[in-house]
Formats: C-alpha cells, sequence, structure tokens
C-alpha cells in the first residue's frame, strides 16, 4: 500500500466534510474490495476515511412494507434478516464467511462491481438508495461498470427493499472468484414483474424481455427458449457472452421454478 | 512390534502440536535484528531487450540500500541458474540451455523475470523505490503457443527453433510393425493443461551474512536444502559449500515447486553480504504465480493399436513439452525419463515409441509438479485405453484386464526401459469394483437420466515410478546429481534417539513416520524418538524430498542406519552379559540370552556405549551412533485403480464429482492415516487440472489466471469424501518394503475423472478442465 | 502514524503505527505473533483468519486502525499444547493438517462456523462454510471430518 492518512469519523457531515477538504480521499466501509485494491496499489488516496465508527449507518429495520438496511450493515447480518428470504439468501451467497462479517451493503453498491450480487437484489426490488444528501431509485442508481449515481463525497446512508410477494436469486459463481458469472434476481412486486441480472454485462440490468414473459405467465417454461441480447455481455476464460446469454435465462427459469 | 506406535500404525503426529497452536517456524514467521526487506522488479513484458535500466532514482530514496541489477550479479561472478538434468537429444546432441541469470541482463522472457532488485529498510519502502526504477525496454514479439513454438521467431541466440532438445525413446521400427498389423488404432489429441503449484506458503528467504567467519546462512522454503546450497555453491558461486549454510524450517507444502533452485534466494543471499545486513523476501501471491514454476502444459498425438480381440499392439506417442522461457532445475526430466518410461502403463503392450519434443516459450518456467511426467503419462495411456474400449465395444474394465501384466511376469521389463519388481493389478482393480458398486452403475445411470441429469463412470489404472532413484540409472541418463538418501541414527546417552534424514518434509509428516520405523526397530517408545530434517549442518549431504521417495529411500537409509545400531548394541549387550554377538537376541527393546534370565534394555545398552565402564574397549569404539547412505537398486512402483462417477447437470455445464475410490499398491505402509492424507490431497489436486485448474496466458504472454480471482483452486465444496484404500505388495528390494504415496493421487485421478466426463457426455474428447462452459458446449454441439 | 488500542488474546497493547498497517502486520510483526499467516493478496485463502469482536475476519484484508478498541483472538490464544481447545484437538485427532500453514486460519474460520449454527452442521454445509480457506494439501475431507467431530463435542459442551 501506498502511505495514507486514516480518518475515522463518527457522522456523515464530519466525513462528507473531511473528503472535501482532502486532496483525494475515499470513504472505507467494510474495505473487502478496497483494502485488496490499496494492497495491490491499485489505487492511491490521500487519505481514507472509516465511516465504521458512524453509528446510524448500522443494522436492519422493518418499515411499512419494507425494510430498511443500512449502508454499513455486513453481510452477515442481512444473511440472518428472513423478512425478505431472498435478500437473505442472496447475502448468505456474497463472498465467504469472513468476508461476509466485514463486507457492507453500502460498500458493494458504491463500488457497483459488475459481478457483485447486491445491485441484482437493489434492482430486482425495486430498492431505494438513501445517502446523506437524497433519497435515490435503483433503477437510477446503478450508471455504468463501476460507475453510481453517487455525487463525489456522497455517503450511502441505507437501502430501503420493498417487501416483494415472491422473489428469488439464483447465481452461477466463477469457480475461482465465486463472483457471479450471471446472477438473476426474479421478483414479483407490487409493481410488477422485475428481473435484474448481474455478472452478464458490464452493469447490473433488467431484462426487459423476460419480465414481460414472466408478466405473461409466471413459470419456468415461459422463460423456455427465449434469448437475450448478449453482444453487450462480458466475456472472460471463465465465460463466453454467449454461455451468459445462455445462463441468464437458464438462472431465471430456476429461480422462477423455486418461487412459482 | 506389538505397540499401536510402530510400524502400521494410525499414530498422530508429532508435528502437529506447533500448527495446531500456530507456534509452526515457517521461513516468513523468522526475523534477524537489522534485517532489511527486498522487493524484485519483474518485467511486465513477455519478450523485450533491456536497453538500459536506471537505478539512480530508487537508489537516491530515503531508506533504500541497494538496487541492484543483472549486471551487479555476473560482474560479482554469479553464474546462471543450472539445470540440473542432461537430456541428449535423439541424434545424440546435447540439450540446449539458454543462459538463465538470476536477474536478467539482456533481455526479459516472461512477465515477472527479474530485472532488478531493491533493498530497504521496509517493504514498502523497497515497493516506492521499486516503481522509481527505469528500465528502457525494446518489446518484442513473445512466442506463447506452444504447438507452434519451433516455427515462431527464435527467443534465445543459442536455441534454434526454441527446441530444447527432440528425444525418443522405445522401439520405433517395431512399434510400426505393430501399427501395420493393427485391427484398430485408436487415436487421441490431447492437451495437458498448465498448472500453477500454489502451496499455500509463498516462497520465501531469509539471507544472512557473518562478516567475522565468512559464513553465509540461508532459511529459505526448499523441500531440499542440501541441493539448494551444492546448486548454489558449486554453480552459481555465491559462496563455498562450506560457507553456505541452508535452513528449511517449516514448509507450506511444496508438490514441487520448492524443489527449484530460483532466482529470489540466489539473488537474496548473495546481496546480503553486499548490504551487511539480513535480507528478507516473502514473495506476494502474485509473484507465487508469475514466478513459480508452473507444471504439465503438453500437447500430445497417442495412438494405441489393438487386435480385434482388444489386446494392445504398439503405442505410438509424439509430445510437444512447454518448458517455459528457461530450463528450470529438473525441467528437462520432466517430460522425458519420468514420463516416455511411464507409458507401458499397467500393461504389456509390446511394442511402445515416444518422442517427445521440448520447447521454449515466453512464459513461467516449467517444472515438477505433484507427479511431474506420471500424470502425464497416465492421462495419455489411461484415456486411449478407455476410449479404445469404447471404440471396440468392450467394457473397460475388461480390456484393462486382458492387458494387464500378471503377478507371475514380474521382474517385468517393459519397452520403455523400467524394470517394475512387483504388483497385483488385478487385486487393487477388483477391490476398487466392489467399493465402487460398479455393477449397479447402470442402474445409478438410469436414475439419473429420470432426474435429467448426464451420469458418468471412468477408470484410471495407473502405475508410477517412484522412490527416484538409482543413482547410476540416474546418472546415466543425464542427472547431475546420484539420488541416494542419508540418514543419522544418533542413540543418545539415556537411550532417547535422534534421527538426521537428509529429506524434507513439507507435510508429509516424517516427524512421525520415521520416527514410527526406528520406533519399531529399536522397540523403544514413539516418544523418545526425534526426526531432524532441513537444516544441512545437522543432517549430512541428501537429496531432500520429491519423486515420492521419503519413505522409500530416505526411510531406507534410516532402517540401514538403525540396523547398524542394532548390530553394534549387540556387541556391547554381548559384552555386558559374557555372551557372544551371535548368541544375543534381540527383540522389543531387549537384549536377551537363550536359556538365561539375564536381559538388558536398549537404554542400559546406550548408557553403557556413553559411559564404557562395562564395554568392550578394546574392540569397539564408545557411543552408539551409525549413519547410512542407502541407494535404491530401483525404482518403486506404486499402482492402483482410480473409479470417479460423475453427474452433470445440463443446464450449466457444472459436473458434480458424486463418487471417487482410490485402492492403491504402496507396498508396506507405515502410517495408514498419513498415507490416507496423501491419497486425498493427490486426488484434490488432480480433480483440480481435470475440472479447475488452468494456467491461460492469451497472446501477448500476459497470465490472465494471474491470482486467485481467476485461478480456481480446488475448495472444501468441489470435492467429495473420498473411499479410500490399499492392497499391498511389498517392494523387493528396500528394507521397508515401501513404495512411495506422495504423487499417486495426482497421478491417477485425472484421467479417472475425464474418462467419466467423456462417459457421461458421451464424447471422444474434451479439454481440460472441464469447466462448465466446455461441457454446455459438448452437450449442446456448439 | 495512528494510535491504537487493541486487546489480543486477552492482552491489552497500545501501538502507534502507521496509517496503512494490516491488521495482520500489526500481529506479525509487531506482536510477533506469526501463527496468523499470509498466502494471498485478494483476500481468499483463509490463511490469516483470526477473530475481532467474536467474528472471524481476514486479518490481510483489514487496517489495523479498523480494529482499534476491538478484540482480537489469534490461533495461539485458542489453547497450549497441555490444554487445546476441541477445534486444535479435532485437527489433530482427524489428522486434518499436512503442511500446517493454512491450518491456524481453518481452525479459527471453524470455530466461528460452529458457534454461529443454531442447528447443527452437516458435512455439506461444512464445505460449504469453507468457501473462504484454502488448504492444498488434504483434500479437505479430514478438515471436514474434524469440524464434525468438533462440533459434537462443543454442542455438548
Amino acid at each position: 500500500m501506498y502511505s495514507f492518512n486514516y480518518h475515522c469519523v463518527s457522522s456523515t457531515a464530519e466525513a462528507s466534510e473531511l473528503f472535501d477538504s482532502c486532496e483525494s480521499a475515499v470513504y472505507l466501509s467494510g474495505g473487502m474490495t478496497l483494502i485488496p485494491t490499496l494492497k495491490q496499489r491499485l489505487d492511491y488516496p490521500t487519505d481514507v476515511i472509516d465511516l465504521r465508527a458512524i453509528n446510524d449507518l448500522q443494522g436492519i429495520n422493518k418499515e411499512n412494507g419494507s425494510i430498511r438496511v443500512g449502508s454499513r450493515t455486513c453481510h452477515a447480518d442481512v444473511a440472518r434478516h428472513h423478512h425478505i428470504q431472498a435478500l437473505a439468501d442472496l447475502a448468505a451467497g456474497i463472498g465467504d464467511l469472513q468476508v461476509r462479517n466485514c463486507g457492507t451493503i453500502g460498500g458493494s453498491i458504491a463500488n457497483n462491481d459488475p459481478a457483485a450480487d447486491y445491485p441484482a437484489a437493489l434492482l430486482g426490488l425495486g430498492a431505494t438508495v438513501h445517502t446523506n444528501n437524497r433519497d435515490i431509485g435503483a433503477d437510477d442508481f446503478f450508471v455504468d461498470l463501476f460507475e453510481t449515481a453517487l455525487e463525489m463525497g456522497e455517503i450511502v446512508t441505507a437501502v430501503s427493499f420493498p417487501t416483494p410477494r415472491r422473489a428469488a436469486y439464483l447465481k452461477f459463481p466463477n469457480p475461482a472468484s465465486r463472483y457471479a458469472i450471471v446472477g438473476v434476481f426474479v421478483a414479483e412486486t407490487e409493481a410488477g414483474i422485475r428481473v435484474a441480472v448481474t455478472g452478464a454485462g458490464p452493469c447490473v440490468f433488467r431484462a426487459t424481455t423476460i419480465e414481460e414473459a414472466l408478466h405473461r405467465d409466471f413459470r419456468p417454461t415461459a422463460v423456455e427458449g427465449l434469448s437475450v441480447d448478449h453482444s453487450n455481455f462480458n466475456s472472460d476464460i471463465h465465460a463466453s457472452q454467449e454461455f451468459r446469454g445462455h445462463l441468464v435465462t437458464e438462472m431465471t427459469k430456476r429461480a422462477v421454478a423455486e418461487i412459482s | 512390534m506389538t505397540t499401536n506406535s510402530g510400524i502400521g500404525a494410525s499414530v498422530l503426529r508429532k508435528e502437529d502440536a506447533r500448527f495446531i497452536t500456530g507456534t509452526g517456524g515457517y521461513t516468513d514467521d523468522l526475523s534477524l535484528p537489522g534485517q532489511v526487506y527486498c522487493v524484485f522488479v519483474r518485467s511486465p513484458h513477455a519478450r523485450a531487450i533491456i536497453k538500459s535500466v536506471d537505478t539512480s532514482d530508487a537508489e537516491s530514496s530515503e531508506g533504500v540500500l541497494a538496487v541492484f541489477t543483472g549486471e551487479d550479479l555476473r560482474s560479482d561472478g554469479i553464474g546462471d541458474l543450472p539445470c540440473g538434468w542432461m537430456v541428449k537429444s535423439k541424434d545424440g546432441s546435447d540439450m540446449l540451455a539458454p543462459s538463465h541469470p538470476a536477474i536478467a541482463t539482456t533481455h526479459v522472457n516472461y512477465v515477472g523475470d527479474i530485472y532488478a532488485m531493491v533493498i530497504a529498510d521496509t517493504i514498502e519502502t523497497a515497493k516506492d523505490a521499486a516503481e522509481l526504477v527505469e528500465a528502457d525496454f525494446e518489446i518484442l514479439t513473445p512466442v506463447v503457443d506452444v504447438a507452434s513454438a519451433t516455427t515462431a521467431d527464435q527467443i534465445h541466440e543459442n536455441v534454434p527453433h526454441n527446441q530444447c532438445y527432440d528425444w525418443e525413446l522405445g522401439d520405433s521400427a517395431a512399434t510400426e510393425a505393430a501399427f501395420a498389423n493393427a485391427t484398430h488404432v485408436t487415436s487421441l489429441y490431447i492437451v495437458n493443461n498448465r498448472l500453477i503449484p500454489n502451496a499455500i506458503e509463498p516462497r520465501a528467504a531469509l539471507g544472512n551474512h557473518d562478516p567475522a567467519s565468512g559464513l553465509y546462512t540461508l532459511y529459505t522454503t526448499s523441500q531440499n536444502p542440501h541441493l539448494e546450497r551444492l546448486i548454489l555453491a558449486a554453480f552459481v558461486n555465491v559462496a563455498p559449500e562450506a560457507k553456505l549454510h541452508v535452513i528449511s524450517p517449516d514448509v507450506g507444502g511444496g508438490f514441487g515447486s520448492k524443489i527449484f533452485v530460483y532466482a529470489e534466494e540466489t539473488a537474496v543471499i548473495w546481496a546480503t553480504a553486499k548490504v551487511g545486513r539480513p535480507i528478507k523476501w516473502r514473495a506476494e501471491r502474485i509473484e507465487s504465480f508469475q514466478a513459480d514454476a508452473h507444471g504439465r502444459d503438453h500437447v500430445t498425438h497417442a495412438e494405441l493399436a489393438l487386435s480385434g480381440d482388444g489386446d494392445f499392439l504398439g503405442l505410438r506417442v509424439k509430445t510437444i513439452a512447454n518448458m517455459g522461457a528457461y530450463l528450470s532445475t529438473f525441467a528437462s526430466s520432466v517430460p522425458t525419463y519420468l514420463y516416455g518410461t511411464l507409458l507401458s502403463g499397467q500393461y504389456k503392450t509390446p511394442a511402445i515409441h515416444v518422442e517427445v519434443k521440448s520447447v521454449f516459450t515466453n512464459t513461467v518456467p516449467v517444472d515438477a509438479y505433484r507427479g511431474a511426467g506420471r500424470p502425464e503419462a497416465t492421462y495419455v495411456v489411461e484415456r486411449l485405453v478407455e476410449t479404445a474400449a469404447r471404440e471396440l465395444g468392450v467394457d473397460p474394465v475388461e480390456i484393462r484386464r486382458r492387458n494387464f501384466i500378471q503377478p507371475s511376469d514380474f521382474p517385468y521389463e517393459t519397452p520403455v526401459a523400467l524394470t517394475y519388481d512387483t504388483g497385483d493389478y488385478e487385486a487393487s482393480l477388483a477391490r476398487a469394483l466392489n467399493l465402487a458398486n460398479y455393477s449397479e452403475f447402470a442402474q445409478r445411470r438410469n436414475e439419473s437420466e429420470a432426474n435429467g441429469r448426464k451420469r458418468g463412470i471412468g477408470f484410471s489404472c495407473y502405475i508410477e515410478a517412484c522412490g527416484l532413484a538409482p543413482s547410476q540409472v540416474a546418472l546415466s541418463l543425464g542427472a547431475g546429481v546420484g539420488l541416494f538418501e542419508s540418514a543419522e541414527v544418533r542413540v543418545d546417552v539415556t537411550g532417547s534417539v535422534t534421527v538426521m534424514t537428509g529429506t524434507h518434509s513439507h507435510g508429509q509428516g516424517h516427524e512421525t513416520t520415521f520416527a514410527q520405523v526406528v520406533s519399531d526397530k529399536l522397540g523403544i517408545p514413539f516418544e523418545n524418538v526425534t526426526v531432524v530434517h532441513g537444516d544441512t549442518s545437522k543432517s549430512d549431504y541428501g537429496l531432500g524430498t520429491y519423486g515420492s521417495r521419503s519413505l522409500a529411500v530416505g526411510g531406507s537409509a534410516i532402517a540401514t542406519a538403525t540396523d547398524k545400531v542394532i548390530v553394534k548394541a549387540k556387541k556391547i549387550a554381548a559384552h555386558m552379559l559374557n555372551s557372544t554377538e551371535e548368541r544375543v537376541s534381540f527383540d522389543e527393546g531387549i537384549f536377551k540370552i537363550p536359556d538365561s534370565n539375564e536381559s538388558l534394555s536398549f537404554g542400559e545398552v546406550a548408557f553403557s556405549a556413553y559411559v564404557p565402564g562395562n564395554f568392550p574397549i578394546e574392540e569397539l569404539e564408545p557411543g552408539l551412533s551409525e549413519k547410512a547412505f542407502y541407494d535404491p537398486a530401483n525404482f518403486t512402483y506404486p499402482a492402483g485403480t482410480h473409479i470417479c462417477e460423475v453427474e452433470m447437470d445440463p443446464g450449466t455445464g457444472t459436473t458434480k464429482i458424486v463418487s471417487f475410490v482410490a485402492v492403491d499398491d504402496f507396498g508396506t505402509v507405515i502410517n495408514p492415516m498419513i498415507v490416507e492424507g496423501q491419497v486425498h490431497g493427490g486426488i484434490t489436486q488432480g480433480i483440480g487440472q481435470a475440472l479447475l485448474e488452468h494456467g491461460v496466458y492469451d497472446a501477448d504472454g500476459q497470465l490472465l489466471t494471474g491470482s486467485y480471482m481467476d485461478y480456481t483452486m480446488p475448495r472444501a465444496d468441489d470435492v467429495p469424501d473420498f473411499i479410500v484404500d490399499t492392497t499391498v505388495t511389498p517392494c523387493t528390494h528396500n528394507p521397508l518394503g515401501a513404495k512411495g504415496c506422495g504423487e499417486a493421487g495426482a497421478i491417477g485421478a485425472t484421467a479417472a475423472v475425464m474418462n467419466a466426463i467423456t462417459n457421461a457426455l458421451e464424447v471422444k474428447e474434451l479439454a481440460m478442465p472441464a469447466t462448465a462452459e466446455t461441457v454446455w458446449r459438448a452437450l449442446t454441439g456448439e | 502514524m495512528v494510535d491504537i488500542t487493541i486487546t489480543v488474546n486477552g492482552a491489552s497493547h497500545s501501538l502507534s503505527v502507521p496509517d496503512n498497517t494490516l491488521l495482520s502486520d500489526l500481529l506479525r510483526e509487531n506482536l510477533r505473533l506469526t501463527g496468523t499467516h499470509i498466502g494471498c493478496d485478494t483476500s481468499q485463502c483463509g490463511s490469516c483468519t483470526v477473530e475481532l469482536n467474536g467474528r472471524a475476519v481476514k486479518a490481510c484484508t483489514l487496517l489495523a486502525a479498523q480494529a482499534n478498541n476491538g478484540s482480537v483472538t489469534t490461533i495461539e490464544g485458542l489453547g497450549t499444547p497441555d490444554d487445546l481447545h476441541p477445534m486444535q484437538a479435532a485437527f489433530r485427532d482427524n489428522h486434518a493438517l499436512q503442511c500446517g500453514f493454512c491450518t491456524p486460519g481453518m481452525i479459527m474460520t471453524a470455530i466461528e462456523m460452529i458457534n454461529d449454527a443454531t442447528e447443527p452442521l452437516s458435512a455439506d454445509q461444512i464445505r460449504a462454510g469453507l468457501e473462504g480457506n484454502y488448504c492444498r494439501c488434504t483434500g479437505y475431507q479430514n478438515i471436514v471430518k474434524a469440524v464434525l467431530a468438533a462440533q459434537t463435542q462443543l454442542r455438548s459442551a
């Protein structure tokens, strides 16, 4: 790691003020991506601002028809909260036991790794991202590869997930990293059927043709034979665009089967 | 002896106490006063000319002690890293070995090749300075593809066509004739995928130089500290042998990758005298990927000639083996004497001819990795045999039985230069079939089909040549060193025993197994035997641990030295009992005379040896300590049958191993618990090769699988519980009857898995690793 | 430099370390607790697993400062050769280690897995729970066996 100044702050106001005063600061939430990045000298912030001492970023609360997950809630804690079982299942499959004890939902979505799991849950459930400045709908939050709607210095404080009628998440993991090669979050929500796909493309996206098919007929057979346009998909030694395309349909089919 | 700690007992391991409490001492756990840290500056290019290296900014950084380039080593008389095995081409010419400096001087030849080293007071300071080393490279087109390497740009000045050697073994004419007479020929194109060893402990070195004595001390992660010392002294000229002390403390796994003498420890031990401070280096994992010798990486055309009845008539194999950018320490021997010689397998194939071209590419050097040549040979033979059975419509078990070398055929001379001493291949096969419940496989397959799954079963009846090696055979085939092993059995005054061995344990449990051998033979408590290894100042010259040799060769040396102790102890006992040596018996630690109540314990005799009052001082020297150098008469030939059953999900292409049976003949087993553990680990590495692991380069010579994010290591949920058993035909030519078990799992398993997968998919060939996409494409025909 | 107060294996330490010091560096270099091992750079091998505030974490992927005011248990804090933690004893009794390098991390993860479980874990669940710990020697079979054995003992205690 290059050298940097470490700060531990106790409020989001303090954090964002400090952020603005630093030459190039980063926020540290769980650190599961940031620390390995720094260790490999792939990033060189002047200042690292640790959010762990900000109390009101922790915890999961039920609200009217939704749950609000504090941004510094670790994956292990989300996995233990069964109000939205699909979300708990998704959290239980992120990284490994040790990573789940440190990694946080806020850190994960702010990073927006194309193979991360949480973006699929947010988009699939139509969640709302709360920041220290505003609320952002999931449909607007994930912009592109490692890019979100967050402004410089903006801090995710919580995510609200509306309770779906039914939902499931299925992931086909990369055998090495265990990140998603393809992860599909299928949900029947008050606002209709939502199918969010992570891992396949440069950024999480909604598979609208699949949504339409499931809207007509919420059964695995409805997805059978549907092909998704994979021309913009990722391709690497673990899976070609074509295989990812196949997996989107296959994982959707299986997710639907779980809940229909 | 009838205790629960002697030969054949599953004794819990002595070494575990320190490992489970975190008190082991691995190289990186050690520190010396005033130590500084070293970082290597590595080439980002696969192939380039070094036009200049400017170290001035790095050198003037605060906290930096020194920055060295290859020129600094060269001008100080430091020699190239040698390859210890001379292989000759079929025309009789010597192999071509390129210059291999520890730090590159004129060219870099793979991504990760070192061109400078930085020594500083902290690691981070050294890393900062390393970024200031400015190199001017002229980038050249790299040679990456092994199959076309001979027609690509020439990498090394003295190696035309990038060809190290063009070697052959066996009778070409007889093999041609066999094919001419064949009713059926089965042929396969086989790629044996490149693997990256990945011992969980990264390589490390800690060097120190004492100016007063001139002594260099190198702590390093080595499977063979004496060999490390010999090469660094005699070939690399770091220091005279007597002034170089190599200690290989607790080592966290090797699998071959820690046999070799690498650039890093060479540079560290050399530089420690230059800067006058102890220097520590520990590889980051990315460096392990870029700088530990890789394994396998063959491309092969193989053909098996058969009669209409399924008799094997001839085997013809043409292999191109990747050496990587330079010749690693034993690289040349792996695709030749450890590969071609094993192509007879367990079968009476009368005519075999193998040709191996070894080529250089701009990739990490390739050398021995668990099994080393023998997994590749087994893969060729067992994939061919299974495929032949399918093509002829014969049961794969029956075709093997039909061609097995029978117990009455031993000693059996193969057409590829080995003489198998003993074995009973049918016994292992029969036991394995039983454990795998083969007779009901068809039913299980039907059940899988009904659930929308594909099921397959595959066999691998492997053989390996272990116990490396008879020195004169090895030397006549080009080895640069003899391959005997040394031992000293030092009886202490109080009757406890310290055993020095030239082998090295980095997970194998020698401290336990060797103690069992000695305790059994001397009839003393297991707890009273301490095994010492890994220190050139403590044990006599030894060759280390690889090739499943430690028990068969090192253990035999220990047994021999122990026998010498008993011989001398009997003489002392005879004197003490007023009898003659011939009349003294020794059993379970007690010396006795027939028809007498008088007896002596081993401890009493030991005491007398060191306090020689009642001692035959005129005939014998005092003391009770004996040495042995054991040179094996032959290789040992562990063999067995592995049966793998897989179930596949056609929707995702995912393969699950639902059953894996291994029945091995390792000869006499000292500690069944340890042997089972070795087999489990080996099988997992074999499964890793078949399903998960692959070292992949892109066309620019960049390693795409350069971290655990992309290189798939077998995890706990990738493998099932294995069913493991043994049969025993004792080795005929060593005192323990032991054959060796360290590599068997990795040698046998891969072919069994791929035979099962191709059986399930009903395809002839499938590339390894059989990833989900590979399987999905095979199923969908895409 | 950053000031850190940390309890390790029951003993409190106050130190001043560079801001970019990892927890694993603090343990290994400052406190000389070398049982916590470093096997990779990308937070996957799990050899560095320790318990921080009651949870298994990878010490190579945390800044020491993140553990400020925290309580850490390392392999050295579990038991002694004469008084082993049941998980340590189970690893020895079931030959769940060979080279021993991954062992401290394995043991620390396994303990949390068992402590965390409301119901007894199956062999498959244990295999899944060890996703973040690599072993290159054992093929995992005896590790699973050891964790099952320790589970029986720990749950009955």
